[in-house]
Parts: C-alpha cells; sequence; structure tokens
C-alpha cells in the first residue's frame, strides 16, 4: 500500500481517478462534481444568522436556497480528504505563506491574507456570475459537453494567466 | 440504475475527491501558480484526463439509459464576464472553490482565513447583486443548455472520439515540451 503514503501521485492517475469517480457520483447520485454552489448556500446561511429569515425571500436565495445538500456534503468531505491523504503522506503542515508568494513578497502575513481575501471576494463573485467554478464547469460541465462550461473553463484561465503574469512580472 | 443524491454519498464522494486533488498536488498555491505563469502543467493534465475519461464513461451511460445529463445553461454575458472575474480571483488567492477545501484539509492557513471568507463574502455580494444583473448582462447572448454535439447538430458520438483525440495530442505535445 505504498502508493498511499507517497506525496505526489502522476497526474493522469489523478486526473483518471476524478474522471472515474465522476461516473459514480452520476450513477449513485445523478449529480456532476461541483463545489461553488456550496458556498453561496454557506453564504446565505450566515447571513441568514445576522438577518433573519427574510435573507430566504432574496431572490438569489430562492433559486440557490441557504441550506445543506449533497454538493455541500461533497465540499466538506473534500477537506476531510485531503486531511486523510496529507497525514498519510506527511505532507500535511500548518502555513500561512506558500513558498512562491515568499520567494516574490517575502513573508508579510496581513498582505498575504488581504491579497487571498481579494482573490476570494472576486473567486466567489465569478463563480456565482459564471454559474460554476473550475470543478463544476471545468471538469463537470465540460466532460458534460456543455457550451456554457468550455466557455467558462477557457475564461477562467485567460482571466488567470493574465492576472499572473501581472502579480508576478509586473507587480513583484 | 439511479438513485437519490444522498447526502452520505456526497461526503463519500468528497472524500475521495478530496484526497485525489491532494495526492495531485493542486491543493498547493505554487502548483496553482505554476499552471496560470504556464511553467508547470499539472492542473491542466489533471483536468483534461479527468475530462476524457468522465466524458467517455458518462455518455456511454447516458446512452444506455442508466442516466440523463444535466449541462448547464448559459450566455455570453455569464460564462466570458464571469469566468474573466473567476480567472483574476483565482490568480490573487492561488486556490480555486474545490482546491481551497482540500488546501484548508491541507494544513494552509491563507486559504482557510482570507480566502474562505474572501469566497463567501463575494458569493454574498453576488446574490446582493443578482436582482440588476439577472435580466441584464446574465442574459446577453443567451444559448441555453447548448452542448457541443447540439451546436454542430450532430450526434455526442461523432463528437466524443475526436475530442478525446484532440485532447490526448495536446497532452503528448505538453510533455513532449517538458512541461
Amino acid at each position: 500500500m505504498n502508493w498511499l503514503t507517497e506525496v505526489q501521485w502522476s497526474p493522469y492517475a489523478v486526473g483518471i481517478g476524478i474522471g472515474v469517480l465522476s461516473w459514480f457520483t452520476w450513477l449513485i447520485s445523478q449529480k456532476p462534481l461541483g463545489c461553488s454552489t456550496s458556498f453561496a448556500r454557506t453564504a446565505g446561511m450566515i447571513e441568514k444568522l445576522f438577518r433573519g429569515q427574510k435573507v430566504e425571500t432574496k431572490p438569489y436565495y430562492q433559486e440557490v436556497k441557504p441550506v445543506v445538500d449533497w454538493q455541500w456534503m461533497l465540499v466538506l468531505g473534500m477537506i476531510l480528504g485531503a486531511l486523510i491523504s496529507s497525514l498519510l503522506s506527511g505532507d500535511f503542515t500548518w502555513q500561512w505563506i506558500p513558498a512562491q508568494w515568499a520567494a516574490a513578497f517575502g513573508t508579510n502575513v496581513p498582505m498575504r491574507l488581504a491579497v487571498a481575501l481579494m482573490g476570494g471576494i472576486l473567486l466567489g463573485f465569478g463563480a456565482r456570475w459564471a454559474g460554476g467554478c473550475t470543478s463544476g464547469h471545468g471538469i463537470g460541465g465540460t466532460m458534460q459537453l456543455a457550451v456554457s462550461s468550455w466557455i467558462s473553463a477557457i475564461c477562467f484561465f485567460i482571466g488567470g494567466i493574465i492576472m499572473a503574469q501581472l502579480i508576478f512580472y509586473v507587480f513583484a | 440504475m439511479t438513485g437519490k443524491p444522498t447526502l452520505a454519498w456526497g461526503f463519500l464522494f468528497g472524500v475521495v475527491f478530496g484526497f485525489l486533488l491532494q495526492k495531485g498536488g493542486v491543493t498547493r498555491y505554487d502548483v496553482i501558480i505554476g499552471q496560470l505563469l504556464l511553467q508547470n502543467f499539472a492542473v491542466l493534465k489533471i483536468m483534461l484526463s479527468a475530462v476524457v475519461t468522465g466524458m467517455i464513461g458518462i455518455h456511454l451511460m447516458k446512452s444506455l439509459g442508466w442516466i440523463s445529463l444535466n449541462p448547464k445553461s448559459g450566455s455570453w454575458g455569464k460564462n466570458v464576464i464571469g469566468g474573466l472575474i473567476f480567472g483574476l480571483g483565482f490568480a490573487l488567492l492561488g486556490y480555486c472553490p474545490g482546491t481551497i477545501a482540500g488546501a484548508i484539509g491541507n494544513g494552509y492557513l491563507d486559504a482557510a482565513v482570507g480566502g474562505l471568507a474572501g469566497i463567501l463574502l463575494g458569493s454574498g455580494l453576488f446574490a446582493a447583486a443578482y436582482p440588476r444583473l439577472k435580466d441584464g448582462i446574465l442574459q446577453k447572448g443567451y444559448f441555453g443548455n447548448l452542448t457541443l454535439p447540439g451546436l454542430f447538430k450532430v450526434n455526442e458520438w461523432v463528437v466524443i472520439p475526436p475530442l478525446s483525440v484532440i485532447i490526448v495530442a495536446v497532452l503528448y505535445l505538453i510533455e513532449r515540451a517538458g512541461l
């Protein structure tokens, strides 16, 4: 069982594994892989804590109800799955600053957190605008041959490549 | 052959998905940024091999009548603009909504503190902006739940073999370029 404790697998083994996993999510649960809607549901649940039931009358939360559903449990399970994998291989570490960030911008934690927060806001906003993320459009939707998903996935990378060049070759 | 989307199955599939993403290295900021800087193509290798494998399997099950698919509807205003906004955030954060769950399990605190709060905030902001967007920009160039076979007006099995060959060829070229 050495493969369970390896730090990294071939990307093709991982990709084929995710492809096979998606056969079973369809067969057993009638669902594609996807993640980002769960963050919108969670945002609604948090808003409900502060503003009460009336949050549910918002048009967006009428369509995307602030409840725990199949995909929400999927995302929760992902945290555990990654934890198990990283503990088995000894790759688990508490880390504030990723190495490549530190090499370009140093080890200032508040600065990294501020940029991560800004990135997260754009990511969450953009995922809801596009109706999916790198999982829901990029994997779950493209394999269904959905035109909306292929366009979205290509635009994720166009936007990402432009911003990464700006961050590391202009700002750094 | 089809069942209900029960929560327990969702959780179990999530454990497998998170495990695989961690083993693929894509729970790491450095790997995502390496892809967006076009230095390390692990993200694309994983995505494309998942798409080929998944595409063949789920369409086979569809043709056998075991499942029915549910492609998302879209529009130019929705998918291009939303996709580009997402991409900008993707590079700033260095995680996506799926890999951030894995990154949290991996112990990465910039994901758990800054990134997670940001995604929740961004999702909430979109919910607030939604009434002003939904009948305007999100409908611009609406094409519904169109698929590639629908676009070309052919059977899906006319699209799947050549698309699989193209994806495998792209992966071969990436390997040959040493990326």
